[in-house]
């Protein structure tokens, strides 16, 4: 069985200041990270890897060179090899465009039965990748996945974490598979993992290595445009009280409930 | 790759039906398609996929949907999301809308990047702005990106459809007119649009909640503050007061006092309701990114430097303990006078 893991560097979010005096975000000396997502699906290729027999896992990542940093985070879990799409022709990619791209290094890869994703990205938060893939390789998807509970030679079964419940699902092999946090508890890589991935060699792809279709990468094979982009205050002046008694406090709150038309 | 972008006209809403019953972000995305309909000067049309359809496509109708397309299939009942693209993309073809907009739920955020996908063009996720641009007609599709910390509007130029999901809670629905007039249209589909490598084998509904927290609205939520996972009956009683969700911090999920569905923020669920109650919640950054487009925040925390009153409308600084058990008493006069 072939696992890829696809996985994305983002800014490093738990660290995302807030500038008090304006509500906006701090951006400078932001730091990079793992999509704290995609360790959940890191973490689950690893498990099948030790679950069963004959169980390769490669992660790809599509980024600037220093998204290397990330693939090393993934061997250092236990992926078993790592590659790196990156070209300055990719830059400025949507969701289409990068679905495509993804799609043309795993064609370059070989066969795979599952690739996992993680739910969404916390920068772009869109979790729109791994469906545009699987559209585009014309793979099955499983969504919000929170349990994998048999795989055989042709199919898996799921349990997809949705609103009001949980659905079991079948899916023939190959498929695409995007899973929640609930899935699992990364574990956190040992020192032989971290030797591993430090002596890891990591192939880059361009978008000659890929043969890519010039008209569907980057910012020029995408048919979104970005055409405007704002910081919003986030603060709010908001009523405080302090040093009330509870029962005023409250009586204070429930008015205000019912200005707003809230009671 | 840009195809004619002629012939594509009319603003299209997904309807969703969930195990046998209409979801109402149905009605709020006909609120949604309304106002671009409006401002098209095109009919606002609804896409209704399932099983046994006639009297939610009539309940469609008095809401505000002109033309009602209707897929009705056995087959259809659950969100199979192979057949649902098939049919979804040849839909498309046959009928050409210019913009077609779906909830950001488990279900759009699943469909909308396949069907995109397969016909070939854009789409922007979980938006709380669309508009249509005075100049060219475009739609405007607004989001935020790293949890609210940055907004961008985005455009699909060249291909049509126009696609977008939008976030639950972010617009009211309309109010129904029993009077409203409008059309039915059943459409049929070959054998092959219904293969697929996918098949449900059970659906086990949760017991816990009865509304998922992105749909409440109402959502009251606790945080390490509450000190115990017994603490959160309080906030269950008020949510029930309130007919709303209970939702959580992380930090409230790590020490497992509340399932993981329940956490709102950055790694958990974003959250746009009415009223949003932060009870015990410092307001990590994540946290506040799950949050921050509520209509109204109201915080309780013994901090008063908690980042949470930051976001807040009105905040209290005291004691959750005393505060909350006169603040729950208070609430059940005013659900019993009303």
């Amino acid at each position: 069985m072939r696992i890829a893991v696809l996985i994305k560097q983002v800014p490093a979010t738990d660290k995302v200041k807030i500038n008090k005096e304006t509500g906006t975000m701090i951006r400078e000396n932001l730091e990079s990270e793992l999509n704290p997502l995609d360790m959940y699906a890191v973490e689950e290729a690893v498990r099948l890897k030790e679950k069963y027999n004959n169980v390769k896992t490669v992660a790809i990542s599509m980024g600037p060179p220093f998204a290397k940093d990330v693939i090393r985070d993934a061997i250092s879990m236990g992926i078993d090899k790592g590659y790196l799409v990156s070209d300055r022709k990719f830059g400025g990619a949507d969701t289409w465009a990068t679905a495509y791209t993804l799609k043309k290094a795993i064609n370059k890869l070989g066969e795979f039965d599952i690739i996992f994703t993680g739910e969404r990205a916390t920068d772009g938060e869109t979790g729109q990748v791994g469906p545009s893939l699987a559209a585009q390789l014309n793979f099955p998807i499983l969504t919000y996945v929170s349990k994998i509970i048999e795989i055989t030679d042709e199919h898996i079964v799921v349990e997809r974490s949705i609103e009001g419940g949980k659905e079991i699902v079948l899916s023939k092999l190959p498929v695409v598979i995007s899973v929640v946090k609930e899935i699992n508890e990364p574990h956190i890589p040992n020192l032989a993992g971290k030797i591993k991935a430090k002596k890891a060699d990591i192939p880059t792809f361009t978008s000659k290595d890929l043969n890519a279709d010039p008209s569907k990468i980057g910012l020029l094979g995408s048919p979104t445009r970005v055409v405007n982009v704002y910081y919003p205050k986030m603060t709010r002046k908001g009523i405080i009280i302090k040093s009330k008694d509870p029962e005023s406090a409250v009586s204070e709150l429930i008015n205000f409930l019912k200005e707003k038309n809230i009671i | 790759m840009p195809k004619e972008k002629e012939g594509y006209k009319g603003v299209w809403i997904l309807s969703e039906k969930r195990e046998g019953v209409l979801n109402p972000v149905s009605f709020e995305l006909i609120s949604w398609g309304a106002e671009l309909a409006k401002k098209r000067n095109v009919p606002l049309s609804a896409v209704l996929l399932g099983e046994d359809l006639q009297k939610d496509a009539e309940e469609l109708i008095k809401y505000g949907a002109d033309i009602v397309y209707v897929v009705d299939d056995p087959r259809l009942s659950y969100f199979n999301p192979e057949i649902y693209l098939n049919i979804l993309a040849n839909l498309i073809k046959d009928e050409k809308p210019e913009i077609f907009i779906a909830s950001a739920t488990t279900m759009g955020r699943t469909i909308m990047p396949l069907v995109a996908s397969k016909v070939e063009t854009g789409l922007t996720a979980d938006c709380t702005g669309l508009d249509i641009e005075e100049e060219t007609g475009l739609l405007l599709q607004t989001r935020p990106a790293i949890g609210g910390n940055v907004m961008a509007t985005i455009k699909t130029p060249e291909h049509r459809p126009q696609m977008a999901t939008v976030r639950p809670k972010s617009k009211k629905p309309p109010m129904p007119n029993e009077k409203r007039k409008g059309k039915i249209i059943e459409k049929n589909f070959s054998e092959k649009v219904f293969s697929t490598r996918i098949k449900r084998i059970s659906f086990q509904k949760d017991e816990t909640s009865e509304i998922p927290v992105q749909e409440a609205d109402i959502v009251i939520a606790g945080g390490k503050g509450l000190k115990d996972g017994k603490n959160f009956d309080m906030l269950y009683q008020l949510a029930g007061l309130f007919n709303g969700a209970v939702g959580a911090s992380r930090a409230a999920v790590d020490m497992g006092w509340i399932p993981y569905s329940h956490q709102i923020g950055l790694s958990g669920k974003t959250v746009s309701p009415r009223l949003y109650m932060a009870i015990g919640i410092s307001g990590a950054v994540q946290h506040i990114a799950g949050m921050s487009s509520s209509d109204v925040i109201v915080a309780i925390n013994k901090d008063p430097d908690a980042n949470i009153f930051h976001v807040s409308d009105f905040g209290i600084v005291g004691d959750l303990f005393e505060i909350l058990p006169l603040f729950i008493e208070k609430i059940k006069k005013e659900v019993k006078s009303q």
